[in-house]
């Protein structure tokens, strides 16, 4: 191997580095067993599903109700253990595929 | 979800880990203009899983024993080149109160501006689960298993806000994720103060509690209003504001949930429950817990 091929095949890179927020690749929905099923009318928009959602998965629409993203949920049930309303419920999830 | 997140989805902690909680409330007290320096453990394997970050605000990974002082090195070097931005630390607690305690005892000593934030799951729940100096009295682990003889872990939880203090840092605090809104407003409190500031964050780790994942809040809730985590603030080394409690629970309300103390209810090792409650009587002496 010449010394300029050498050259060009060794690179280092200093540690590693990654974009910001690049996780979103990882549908990590794949990992529940149960679904939180949000119902409307017993939501009193208080959003305390959103501030315990570790996956930080829950948003707002404009009427303020909230929406879990289900392709990231794993399903812990916090959000429904924690909602003072009662509005948010358990159920198996089923997949298909 | 607050309007900037600065914590993406996708990272890899389990199902009603109660770390990621602590990390988005502490993101959302610190605001973008963070740093944060993580050293080893559950929260680098989760949301730094190479080629991907969960991270929207500048993060490195330092060694285990060394984000202290990681973090010392960037703050200095912001100081050379007259930039501004808030310097802080997340790590476990084997990274603080056992690995990591010698660089941030020099930090601390230094008096470096940085904010130093423990979450404190109270055992390397990582590496499956193995005992800390942060795990409780009673605790079973794998490395304090509950046997014929042994009733877990048998030292009391090492008290690192009070090694905080003790090296004059100005500002001491203890939070659990249970009160969103207290660990927000200590973190934005640090923020503002000159110097380095520790911050002692309970997370419950369903796995290695064992406990179902959803009661993640609801243990983070007990441990407090049991009084065996105090929340307090400390400013120059003097308690000045604690967390009161009204009908302080009795330890085994807390402790029955989880399986890690689950032997503790056998006749065998009925007193050590005995000696928890004493653990916590004394907490809410001490502090004046009850109201």
């Amino acid at each position: 191997m010449s010394q300029s091929k050498k050259d060009e095949t060794i690179k280092l890179i200093p540690g590693g580095i990654t974009g910001p927020k690049t996780t979103i690749v990882n549908k990590t929905g794949s990992w529940r067993t149960f679904i939180p099923i949000f119902n409307k009318e017993k939501c009193n928009k208080c959003g305390i599903c959103g501030i315990f959602c570790p996956e930080d998965c829950i948003t707002e629409d404009e009427e303020g109700h909230r929406h879990p993203d289900y392709d990231f949920c794993k399903g812990c049930g916090i959000c429904a253990e924690e909602c003072p309303k009662d509005a948010i419920e358990m159920i198996l999830d089923s997949k298909e595929g | 979800m607050s309007s900037v997140q600065l914590f993406a989805p996708g990272h890899t902690a389990c199902a009603g880990c109660g770390m990621p909680i602590a990390i988005k409330l502490i993101l959302e007290g610190s605001g973008k203009d963070t740093i944060v320096v993580s050293p080893t453990g559950c929260l680098e394997v989760t949301t730094t899983r190479y080629p991907q970050s969960a991270w929207g605000v500048p993060w490195i990974h330092s060694l285990f024993e060394n984000a202290a002082a990681v973090a010392s090195g960037v703050e200095r070097t912001l100081k050379v080149l007259k930039r501004d931005a808030n310097v802080i630390v997340i790590g476990g607690d084997g990274a603080t109160v056992d690995i990591g305690i010698g660089a941030l005892s020099g930090m601390f000593e230094r008096g470096h501006n940085v904010t130093y934030i423990c979450y404190d799951n109270e055992a390397y729940m990582n590496t499956g689960v193995q005992r800390s100096s942060s795990t409780p009295y009673g605790a079973s682990t794998t490395t304090s298993p509950a046997g014929k003889l042994s009733f877990g872990e048998d030292r009391p939880k090492k008290d690192l806000p009070a090694i905080a203090a003790a090296h004059g840092v100005p500002y001491v605090a203890t939070a659990s994720i249970g009160y969103p809104k207290d660990v927000i407003n200590k973190v934005k409190k640090a923020k503002e103060i000159v110097g380095p500031k520790y911050i002692h964050v309970l997370a419950p780790c369903p796995t290695g509690w064992r406990f179902d994942g959803e009661k993640t809040i609801k243990m983070a809730k007990l441990a407090v209003e049991t009084g065996l985590f105090p929340v307090y603030e400390m400013e120059d080394g003097v308690i000045t504001k604690v967390k009161k409690i009204k009908d302080r629970k009795p330890v085994d309300e807390y402790l029955k949930l989880q399986g890690r103390y689950k032997h503790l209810f056998k006749d065998d090792f009925k007193d050590q429950v005995k000696k928890i409650q004493e653990i916590a009587d004394k907490n809410a002496e001490k502090f004046g817990l009850d109201r």
